[in-house]
């Protein structure tokens, strides 16, 4: 399964994003998203990705770009992970039905049951302008991110 | 295991560096100074340049997390303003070699040991300048693919291998006699 690709509308989505709160994908319009996807929670490297990605929050911002990390673990291990990580973007449970906002993106490993290390960046107007999927134990950083925010800024300003 | 990501801002004579200029090997660190990972590294590099002399170029870069390591930060400002004393690299070592305590107080200690002007290190560890410094490296490292600490660097691409000494020798070796054949 391939995920989807830049110029491709991105799929809404309705997820929890603690035990009492949901987030849709579509209360962004008119801001830009970043959608990165993990295996789980607690992995060393979702660890050192989501921890890097925390500390460039306000590299994104400046890109009117709100982040979102997306697993399939719970909202109580979400909770208790953020807290841990002090991480100061929401994680949304894909959790049940079991991945399905993953697989709507291409983004679903069926043998693991867990979702890709997949990162994508979706415009103001719900667009995905760029895609990437990493093999699970590498950290694809945080430039590949920021590239493609850059181009978007680029194709406003024109 | 050497990545084909591209270190995007060179190194240059501002740059903190230990070994000869024209050395054939530049491994280049992202770090933090509070992180057990780079901690580990220290001892690692160490070795590598005992083992590989004058072929080998160290270069260190500020990668401080501050959300999970909250003296991260102060303490790669200290180092920045011990390099404005020509005491970058005393400090750098000092701060690996007491990661358990890298609070205000241990880094003025440390600061008065290395016989720093400690009034003028205050002041420089608060000033713009170090600040920019810090978040400069921080930047750069970013926009180069750096992804977590350690990340390093050899002649200029992310080195993606595990960071255990045989394994990064071997790999420095291979590209010295890489470039030796050529």
């Amino acid at each position: 399964m391939s995920i989807l690709k830049a110029g491709t509308k991105a799929p809404d989505f309705r997820l929890s994003c603690t035990p009492d709160q949901t987030l849709s994908l579509s209360e962004f319009r008119g801001r830009n998203v970043i959608l990165a996807f993990y295996p789980a929670d607690w992995s060393p490297v979702c660890g050192d990705q989501l921890a890097l990605y925390n500390e460039i929050l306000p590299m994104f911002k400046q890109h009117n770009a709100e982040l979102l990390g997306l697993s399939v673990d719970g909202v109580w291990c979400h909770l208790a992970y953020r807290k841990d990580r002090k991480l100061a973007f929401p994680l949304l449970s894909d959790f049940e039905p079991k991945g399905e906002a993953a697989r709507l993106y291409g983004a679903y490993r069926y043998k693991e049951g867990v979702t890709e290390r997949a990162l994508f960046v979706i415009d103001g107007e719900g667009t995905i302008r760029w895609s990437y999927v990493s093999p699970l134990g590498v950290n694809p950083g945080a430039e590949g991110i920021l590239d493609a925010l850059e181009k978007l800024a680029e194709k406003e300003v024109r | 295991m050497i990545s084909e990501v591209k270190l995007r801002v060179p190194v240059t004579d501002a740059d903190h560096a230990q070994g000869p200029k024209d050395a054939p090997l530049v491994l280049l660190e992202y770090g933090d100074y509070q992180c057990p990972y780079c901690g580990q590294a220290y001892y690692i590099v160490k070795q590598l340049q005992q083992a590989l002399q004058d072929e080998l170029r160290f270069v260190f870069r500020n990668f401080p997390l501050s959300q999970i390591h909250p003296d991260a930060v102060s303490a790669a400002r200290a180092a920045e303003a011990a390099a404005l004393q020509r005491k970058f690299w005393g400090m750098h070592d000092t701060l690996y070699e007491n990661q358990d305590n890298l609070d205000l107080e241990s880094l003025l200690e440390y600061a008065a040991e290395l016989d720093l002007d400690v009034s003028k290190f205050i002041t420089d560890m608060g000033s713009r300048q170090v600040e920019q410094r810090v978040a400069n490296d921080f930047q750069g490292g970013v926009r180069s693919g750096v992804n977590g600490t350690p990340t390093f660097f050899v002649n200029g691409f992310r080195y993606d291998g595990d960071w255990s000494y045989p394994s990064l020798l071997n790999t420095l070796q291979a590209v010295l006699a890489h470039m030796s054949t050529r």
